[in-house]
């Protein structure tokens, strides 16, 4: 039995695993219902009015109006795609492979919905190369799909036509972002481009592109079946709706939750996912996965856990990925763990981010090696401000929010961790330490 | 010597680097394109990636697709394959190249037979993702498996956790990980108990006193 403040809407029926298949998903949850209606009966705009007037807002990171977003699309005869964004790589963040993997077919019915609702006539999921056993599930599902008549050439006899490809990525966190997507689905090297025109004018092969992430695509079916005033029941005013929320780090049951958006964060932390481990006590969180700043745990517990509530706290709810940080953990070897992620999957297509990313490593492993002075925390606060927003995309912001931020509310952890590493450290010898002693990953 | 900053475009006795001329586009030019004849590539491969070319509006979307298949094939992407995969799709090789270099998964250099990534970013760091690093590191010594840190795999909820041939396995002690390597030299299936597959939803499971793997208190 699922925990009484879990609200499984998308992750009804996920605990068995005949959801998967097309039978099952059928006789589970009603499947392929709600395509066959909107097919059948609905108008582009009907479908269309239902997604703006739910509220629905982007799962992925930005939280923009999904609706508002397929309406950019202009009308007309060209030809226009859809894509399913499910190259989950953010640190924390495991929700879409979580959906995937338990029930692919509400992607594929939300994905031919909303391909209706923007005009689109082929449609794409790019799903990351790591996720190979969910990129099987999702080719089987598809199959499956094609093989009843609910994707393909004349869908159930409607006339209106429907291309999904399952494309494999191969490994490279940029490529969630939504132009770097592009490219790398054109064949090319995942480099974002510059924006605007913004993809739904301008994106996949020349033409009017809506992408949108995995779980904001599996919301489609059942609003459009119940209606945005059902959807609406859950959630607050500006975050309607349920979230799946992928907890990790320092708790005693990490997962996926499905719950009504605006739970208090201490909820979801110490009921949901158990609270922190025997004898620790949370220390700082990330509320959003590891691009959203980190809140101490004052900050954020009685914070309801949703997306206007993070915004006023200074960080987001991003992809609604909270990373608990215990008070085991070290904050300086945390900003540099964070750090180094963002400098290895940085595509180097733009100079602050490219070098930004590989400053604020090389100071931060100084500041953990013992090398660095305070003065070096200023210049490391001073690098990620000269970052945010003067990049084509946010790589480079996702490093420089968490990484300020835990500058400016642990300055003085930072200047401990610093000054107990100095210790016995004569100032006039270089120290040549291998990456391999500070924990270096690739 | 190749020039860089745009120094050859200058100075007429350095000679001239291609990038600073044409930017960083790969040669397009149809004479670099291999022609099918010249470079030997199995019918099964070549049918598979004219299948994959089918599957989009624009044949070069097959690039990625093309070259996991190479390195289905090969084990990596060798040049012998980037100049098969290369005279199906009718591009250049060195753009396959531009392609597979920048991408984590697509291999340039010869990798093991096995492939196992272990995840060392903040979740599986805080749980003793290093330390599980170390010891696959050490079981692998030797043998023809191919280790290797890992950005984040999004397996968060089993940290520390490994990609073991592409598929997931966790919460895992160093301990776990001799036997992980002896099972998949061996060809025996692989910590069935620890697959991600059949892991249940989270919120099915009891509270446990403390799920986590070999991190405990060792994450600074």
């Amino acid at each position: 039995m699922p925990h009484q403040l879990e609200t499984r809407v998308l992750l009804e029926g996920a605990e068995d695993p005949r959801l998967a298949t097309l039978q099952g998903y059928k006789d589970l949850v009603g499947g392929y219902a709600t395509l066959e209606r909107a097919y059948k009966n609905m108008e582009q705009d009907e479908v269309l009015k239902e997604l703006e007037d739910s509220g629905l807002r982007g799962r992925g990171g930005a939280g923009f109006s999904m609706g508002k977003k397929a309406s950019f699309l202009p009308r007309g005869d060209m030809p226009k795609y859809l894509c399913c964004n499910a190259d989950e790589s953010e640190p924390g963040a495991f929700k879409d492979r979580e959906l995937m993997q338990r029930n692919p077919h509400q992607l594929v019915e939300g994905i031919a919905i909303a391909a209706l609702a923007s005009g689109a006539g082929h449609a794409f999921i790019f799903i990351r190369g790591e996720y190979d056993s969910q990129a099987d599930i999702l080719d089987a599902a598809v199959a499956e799909a094609y093989a009843a008549g609910y994707l393909g050439k004349d869908i159930l006899g409607t006339g209106r036509d429907l291309e999904l490809v399952v494309h494999r990525g191969a490994g490279a966190y940029i490529c969630g972002e939504e132009t770097a997507l592009l490219d790398a689905l054109e064949g090319k090297r995942g480099n974002p481009r510059l924006k605007p025109p913004f993809p739904a004018v301008q994106g996949l092969y020349g033409g009017p592109t809506l992408i949108n992430n995995v779980e904001t695509l599996s919301n489609v079916p059942r609003i459009v079946a119940k209606g945005a005033d059902w959807f609406r029941q859950y959630g607050t005013e500006q975050s309607p709706g349920t979230k799946v929320v992928s907890i990790s780090g320092g708790v005693r049951r990490p997962g996926n939750y499905e719950i009504s958006l605006g739970l208090p964060t201490r909820d979801l932390i110490y009921d949901l996912a158990g609270g922190p481990l025997p004898g620790r006590r949370v220390k700082a969180i990330y509320p959003g996965g590891s691009s959203s700043p980190v809140l101490t745990a004052a900050e954020a517990m009685d914070l309801p856990y949703s997306f206007e509530a993070m915004a006023g706290a200074g960080s987001m709810l991003g992809s609604g990925s909270v990373i608990v940080a215990d008070d085991t953990v070290s904050i300086p070897h945390m900003a540099l763990r964070t750090a180094r992620f963002y400098h290895h999957e940085s595509c180097g297509k733009c100079a602050p981010c490219r070098e930004g990313t590989n400053w604020t490593v090389k100071m931060l492993e100084r500041v953990v090696r013992g090398e660095a002075t305070p003065m070096d925390l200023d210049i490391i606060s001073s690098v990620q401000e000269n970052i945010m927003g003067n990049c084509l995309c946010v790589l480079g912001d996702s490093m420089a929010m968490p990484v300020s931020a835990m500058v400016r509310k642990f300055r003085g952890e930072f200047e401990q961790v610093m000054a107990e590493a100095a210790e016995g450290i004569d100032p006039h010898v270089v120290v040549d330490a291998p990456a391999e002693t500070l924990g270096a990953a690739t | 010597m190749s020039p860089v900053d745009g120094a050859g475009a200058s100075n007429p006795n350095l000679p001239v680097d291609r990038a600073v001329t044409e930017g960083r586009t790969p040669s397009t030019d149809p004479q670099q394109i291999p022609e099918l004849q010249e470079v030997d590539c199995p019918p099964e491969l070549q049918e598979r990636i004219e299948k994959l070319m089918a599957r989009y509006p624009e044949k070069n979307s097959a690039s990625i697709p093309a070259l996991w298949a190479v390195q289905e094939r090969y084990g990596w992407c060798t040049p012998e394959g980037i100049q098969q995969a290369a005279a199906v799709m009718r591009v250049t090789p060195a753009y396959l190249e531009s392609v597979a270099s920048f991408y984590d998964l697509l291999h340039t250099t010869r990798v093991g037979e096995h492939r196992i990534e272990v995840c060392t970013n903040i979740s599986c760091w805080m749980r003793g993702g290093d330390e599980l690093l170390d010891a696959f590191r050490a079981a692998a010594a030797g043998e023809d498996v191919f280790v290797t840190g890992f950005e984040c795999l999004g397996a968060c909820d089993i940290a520390p956790m490994a990609a073991i041939d592409q598929r997931y396995f966790g919460p895992l002690l160093p301990g776990e990980a001799q036997t992980a390597i002896d099972q998949l030299l061996s060809g025996d299936a692989v910590l069935p108990d620890k697959s991600l597959e059949k892991r249940p939803l989270a919120g099915d499971t009891p509270v446990a006193g403390a799920s986590g793997g070999a991190g405990d208190g060792s994450a600074a």
